[in-house]
């Protein structure tokens, strides 16, 4: 699937600890992948190695073919990957308006009125105002801000770190539905995430990460029912409960 | 007559005290916008200001060639200058930054072509009140048509959040590297018309008490704000002449001053004129 993401062996570290290792993983067009695991696992490094925060130590990240391991994070996000933050960091002082033109920054002019408003309309948030601080609005607006940022730089993926984080299953059942609008543009997400219900609605395959390396893949049916996932992931979870 | 006469030989230095000290505001906004807290502008203005001095005084170059010649000398300072400290952020940029400052003052104060402590005079006084503000202005058109670009944009999202800014393709580190280099641009102009406008430099003229005084401009003005900064340094400079009384205590007054504004005024004059609407409740 070359016009997809494709990690191939991807490492990580940090000094002497393994954050990832050979971690290999592919995001179709419009398809969407949970990436699971429990605290720790690895999760968000592979967001950080994949949009260049952190330079990967081993193996290659391609998107369409073109390889962008060892590129600086803004050269990764005007090649095709925008990305949400597992904490919100939307620009609080500037107005939704800005906030969507910084999301449109690597693209030719800025997004005009109509085309802000019909981004918001796509993130689930078509009430908000365009002259509003993004720091005054609600909290479940910001996340929902923070998606419709991302899809203003047009990606051809989309990483979504934890979005339903701190949402009520009202708001969490609404997610769902952005996010499978979202794909069905043609969009490819990787969405990590701990709610396994939005999982199981949202995803059509599922990583799971433990250590830093795959424990498994899968439907998102059949990883609920996988021993090893239950134990390291699911079952821990239901401990602390 | 007479007391006219005096009266305009007094307050023309004052006007042009004003221009050149609103040009050194600017010089700091640029930077201050970019989230950037470098405090250079003073030494890279005093580097220009003896660039041009000499090139005039020793050899004899004409103004507008001299002014050039400065300006791009603390462009290029200011850029070379920009490599070393790129990593750095906040208060550990403030201090690289005073200590170049303190490095050009040494140099001045050292160097035999700079005259030393004892400083450089018969500097041309060829620079005008009309030739300040058709400066000022030119810059300040400049600022204006540069703050619709999307490099204006690149710069409030590098100061708001850097990490975020990379995430939307903002390259973090040529922004800060661009303004710097502006900055120093507008330090460079306003040290050049200073040592030709004053035709007397001494190498504490563009110390650490210089570039305290136009971080403090910055600060009362409105910290991202170009127009806040211009009316700080404004305001900073006529207030002594308008209670001479306070002349000899300036550095108490400018000390209070800050300390009000910083605890009931923290967006500066900007923020008093531009109150942020509150957010309208959700339909």
């Amino acid at each position: 699937m070359p016009d997809g993401l494709v990690l191939d062996g991807v490492g990580v570290r940090y000094g002497g600890v393994i954050a990832l290792h050979d971690v290999s993983l592919s995001v179709e067009p419009g398809v969407t992948v949970g990436l699971i695991g429990p605290n720790g696992a690895g999760k968000t490094t592979l967001i950080n190695a994949t949009t260049g925060i952190v330079a990967p130590s081993t193996g290659t990240i391609a998107l369409g073919g073109r390889r962008l391991d060892g590129l600086p994070p803004n050269r990764i996000a005007r090649a095709g990957i925008a990305r949400t933050y597992q904490n919100i960091r939307l620009f609080g002082a500037l107005d939704v308006r800005t906030n969507l033109a910084a999301g449109a920054f690597a693209r030719p002019g800025r997004p005009s009125d109509d085309d802000a408003r019909a981004l918001l309309a796509r993130a689930g948030i078509a009430h908000l105002a365009l002259d509003s601080p993004a720091a005054a609005l609600p909290y479940g607006d910001q996340r929902r801000l923070e998606i419709a940022r991302a899809l203003a730089a047009r990606p051809t993926i989309l990483m979504l770190d934890e979005p339903a984080a701190g949402m009520n299953p009202t708001e969490t059942g609404r997610l769902v539905e952005t996010i499978k609008a979202i794909a069905r543009d043609g969009i490819g997400i990787l969405l990590i995430e701990h709610d396994m219900t939005l999982v199981r609605a949202a995803c059509d395959r599922v990583v799971v990460l433990n250590f830093g390396q795959v424990l498994a893949r899968g439907t998102p049916a059949e990883i609920a029912r996988d021993p090893a996932v239950v134990e390291a992931y699911l079952g821990s979870a239901e401990d602390i409960a | 007559m007479n007391v006219l006469v005096d009266f305009f030989a007094h307050h023309s230095r004052l006007f042009d005290q004003i221009g050149i000290n609103a040009l050194l505001a600017l010089s700091l906004s640029v930077s201050l916008q970019a989230g950037q807290l470098a405090l250079c502008q003073a030494g890279l203005a005093g580097i220009a200001a003896y660039t041009s001095a000499i090139l005039s005084v020793q050899f004899g170059w004409p103004l507008p060639a001299s002014i050039l010649a400065a300006i791009v000398a603390a462009v290029l300072v200011a850029s070379l200058l920009a490599y070393p400290v790129r990593k750095l952020r906040g208060i550990f940029l403030a201090i690289a930054t005073v200590g170049f400052g303190e490095i050009v003052r040494a140099l001045a104060n050292n160097l035999p072509i700079t005259g030393g402590a004892e400083g450089l005079s018969g500097i041309p006084n060829d620079v005008t009140t009309p030739i300040i503000y058709g400066s000022l202005a030119f810059v300040a058109v400049a600022l204006v048509l540069l703050a619709r670009t999307k490099f204006a944009l690149a710069v409030a999202l590098t100061r708001e959040d850097d990490a975020a800014a990379r995430g939307v393709g903002v390259d973090v580190g040529m922004v800060r590297f661009a303004s710097l280099a502006l900055g120093g641009a507008i330090a460079g102009l306003a040290g050049a018309l200073y040592a030709h406008a004053f035709f007397f430099l001494a190498p504490g003229d563009f110390g650490f008490g210089r570039m305290e005084q136009i971080l403090v401009w910055c600060v009362i003005g409105g910290v991202t704000s170009p127009v806040g900064a211009v009316a700080g340094a404004a305001f900073l400079s006529v207030l002594p002449e308008l209670i001479r009384k306070l002349a000899d205590f300036s550095e108490i007054t400018n000390g209070l001053i800050l300390l009000i504004v910083i605890l009931f005024a923290p967006g500066g004059f900007a923020g008093l004129w531009r109150r942020r609407p509150r957010a309208a409740p959700d339909a």
